[in-house]
């Protein structure tokens, strides 16, 4: 009979899920999306996503180096931040431009806070949100889709925010310009990741299916945004297959890192980014409002996580809560 | 389809209840030596009451303690004490003083088949009965039993529950016990009922043992069997941990127990279906505690079955009947216990005591490693006592234990789900128990 056992703690079980299986999850079911894209967009979408992935991997290699830290690389996490931060842009945005932001992404947005699981902000819209504002011209440049793997055209066009937004400020009204299954197939410019719903929409499924992602983010987003466009006189079906609603409430909002770890929370969570995405569309400076109200809800994740907790089995119902 | 009852959270880990599920108890022959613990219970440990040198008969009493909460031990086997010395424990960090008995060959081991009538016994009297037996919860807590069916006043008990539900993976002695013991689960569920003074208990099983259910049922609605009282069989969702007594008593009953109470606070006592037959064999057999059902299991073990020990076999020895384990390179792990929360063991030399529900054996290919907490929720979504896991286990690792106390960490019954679906491997159950044990006052010395 041997002698020398291995002693731990229980349980000495785990699950099969961890996060480098998660990180993997998520860049699957973002392919659908990444195909539909370079078959809308053509070799621009492509090359967008390449270079987006490679800046993100190698920065946080040299990082790990830098910093005097095991690499990370492996756990996947740089992949789908490098993914994701493409999925943001137009997809004629210069490589260099991708590369400077891949880079921002990486080494302030989440390895100057320490890494993994210490970011505040979601890196890949951080990174978005830095490029819109050093480079604003290029970042609001919209192609018609070419629906071509190799048609290099790029013929700039207004995305239907963009019109809904300019129509605004003229106080004038605008016809629907693309209709509900355009904007659901992806037809329509934008976002290289954001435009294609469906995809969007199948990896999502696959993501909540192995419980990567929960599903209280998502429908409170989603569904803030459509109760929220009645009032604000806006379509509400076109209002939630628009612009980044899909991508933002799905795959960026739901962020494990900077998203509330509290069912409770993560309502709250999602609907704060609908309310803030619908009011920045209607009445804000900017045409979407994705981006910002995540990055802002972002902020307030931590004061969720300490004010938003569950109730302890058994606790007095008077008992304070943890403060 | 009726939809079953649960708890809010908890983790379905593969039950891997098919190695032993469908083997009945066997009996194993009478180890040679036997290491009696003085301390096999939740309460002040005994102390011996015979002395190296002495002959000592199979039920003999041989160590007590007249403290409230304690439970006495007995001789497993016929033979003389050996030694009175320090011995390995498998629920403890540090050796424990053990009674060692060498058997006795020429002695014959006892059929204890007697069939004593309790019917005009009173509460107070099956309860002393319970208590010279040296009975404790078979569950794994190892309460002792006679203390638990004996509430303090102003305690108003109205609800027994018998826990059949056995939701550890691997672990199928209980399974087998109301399978192949039903009439003794009976028995033992009525002396309890009259020691309560209460008509009626409900038996929670796991609807992953549907014989054992059927079973139960078939019983339960035989009036013959039960003297005017009676029992309900409360099919449950499977689920870990619906065993763990809150969960359980918040299925059937609806009820929470208080954070920081007990359970009989609420009405409810709580008794694991092992003891109901460890009862029965007190009172009708007048057999003290000297054996229990193990289920021997895992991918280490040559042929996992259900055996019944006796107290103070070393698990050595145990594993032996279980056909030895399979040779391999993987480093292995011993469990005394279920795989969510069982106890690692250094040694085979452990003895088999009171609470010993199982012991496994499996291939650790890797200890997991530990990465940054990810904040993805898991944790806060399954826990079954409606805590932040990931918060404890934060403020555990940075020392800050008081905050730990902000967050309930008292009221973590460290049932392991959390650490189970942990994303980031983190150690959440050695984090809570180490916040526990930093938040109890060293006792002035």
């Amino acid at each position: 009979m041997p002698g020398n056992f291995v002693v731990s703690v229980s349980p000495h079980l785990r699950a099969p899920m961890d996060t480098a299986r998660a990180m993997r999850l998520v860049v699957l079911s973002l392919l659908p999306t990444a195909l539909a894209s370079a078959y809308r967009f053509g070799p621009h979408s492509v090359g967008v996503m390449v270079t987006a992935v490679m800046a993100c991997v190698l920065t946080e290699g040299w990082c790990n180096r830098l910093f005097g830290k095991p690499l990370t690389i492996t756990d996947g996490s740089a992949v789908v931040t490098g993914l994701l931060f493409a999925f943001t842009l137009p997809p004629t945005t210069p490589f260099w431009m991708v590369a400077v932001g891949g880079f921002l992404a990486i080494l302030v947005v989440k390895e100057l806070f320490g890494g993994l699981g210490f970011n505040i902000f979601n890196p890949a819209l951080a990174a978005r949100a830095i490029l819109l504002a050093s480079w604003p011209v290029a970042l609001t440049t919209w192609m018609k889709p070419v629906n071509s793997l190799v048609s290099l055209d790029a013929v700039t066009t207004a995305t239907q925010l963009s019109l809904l937004k300019e129509a605004h400020r003229a106080a004038v009204a605008v016809p629907q310009t693309y209709g509900y299954l355009d904007l659901l197939l992806g037809n329509v410019p934008g976002s290289l990741g954001e435009t294609c719903k469906i995809t969007l929409l199948a990896g999502a499924v696959v993501l909540l299916a192995y419980k990567v992602i929960d599903w209280r983010i998502p429908l409170s987003f989603i569904g803030a945004v459509a109760l929220l466009s009645l009032p604000f006189g806006r379509d509400p079906l076109a209002a939630v297959l628009s612009g980044g609603v899909i991508l933002g409430a799905c795959f960026m909002a739901t962020d494990l890192v900077t998203s509330p770890s509290t069912r409770n929370g993560k309502l709250i969570f999602g609907a704060g980014c609908g309310l803030l995405t619908s009011l920045t569309r209607s009445y804000g400076g900017f045409p979407e409002g994705v981006c910002y109200s995540i990055l802002f809800m972002n902020c307030l994740t931590p004061l969720i996580d300490k004010y938003v907790q569950p109730r302890t089995f058994g606790a007095r119902k008077q008992e304070a809560r943890a403060s | 389809m009726t939809v079953l009852r649960t708890f809010r959270g908890g983790v379905h880990p593969p039950d891997h209840k098919d190695q032993t599920a469908g083997k009945a108890i066997e009996r194993v022959a009478l180890p040679a030596r036997v290491f009696i613990p003085l301390a096999q219970h939740l309460g002040v440990p005994c102390e011996p009451v015979v002395k190296v040198g002495d002959e000592v008969a199979e039920g003999q009493l041989i160590g007590d303690a007249k403290a409230a909460v304690s439970s006495p031990v007995h001789a497993s086997i016929p033979g003389i004490v050996a030694a009175i010395e320090e011995h390995p424990h498998p629920a403890a960090p540090f050796p424990v003083r053990a009674i060692v008995i060498e058997r006795r060959n020429d002695v014959a081991p006892l059929a204890w088949d007697g069939r004593a009538d309790w019917s005009a016994r009173s509460p107070r009297d099956l309860l002393a009965a319970i208590r010279a037996a040296g009975v404790v919860g078979l569950g794994g807590a190892a309460f002792p039993t006679h203390i638990k069916l004996a509430p303090p006043p102003p305690a108003k008990v109205d609800t027994l529950i018998v826990n059949g539900v056995e939701c550890e993976p691997y672990l199928t002695s209980d399974h087998r016990l109301m399978l192949e013991r039903p009439l003794e689960v009976v028995e033992g569920i009525r002396i309890m009922l009259r020691v309560l003074d209460l008509r009626q208990a409900y038996i929670g099983i796991e609807a992953n043992k549907p014989d054992a259910i059927e079973v139960m049922q078939r019983h339960a609605a035989d009036p013959a069997l039960w003297g005017g009282a009676s029992v309900q069989v409360v099919p449950l969702k499977v689920k870990y941990p619906q065993g763990a007594e809150k969960q359980l008593i918040g299925a059937i009953t609806g009820r929470a127990v208080p954070s920081g109470g007990l359970p009989f606070q609420i009405g409810v006592v709580v008794q694991n279906v092992g003891t109901a037959v460890a009862i029965c064999d007190a009172v009708v057999r007048g057999k003290p505690l000297i054996e229990r059902v193990v289920t021997v299991a895992g991918s280490v073990v040559k042929e996992p079955r259900n055996l019944a020990v006796r107290i103070g076999t070393p698990f050595s020895q145990v594993l032996e009947c279980a056909g030895g384990l399979v040779a391999t390179d993987q480093p292995l792990k011993v469990i005394m216990g279920g795989p969510m929360m069982g106890l690692a063991q250094h040694t085979l030399a452990v003895p088999v005591v009171k609470g010993t529900s199982g012991i496994l054996v499996l291939e650790e290919r890797q200890v997991p490693k530990a990465l940054p907490c990810v904040k993805c929720g898991s944790c806060v979504d399954i826990c079954p006592m409606g805590l932040m896991p990931n918060r404890l286990a934060y403020f555990s690792s940075r020392g800050d234990f008081a905050e730990c106390e902000v967050h309930h960490v008292r009221d973590c019954i460290e049932c392991g789900a959390c650490t189970y679906v942990c994303f980031s491997r983190l150690p959440i159950v050695h984090l809570v128990k180490y916040a526990k044990a930093s938040l109890v006052k060293p006792k002035k010395t």
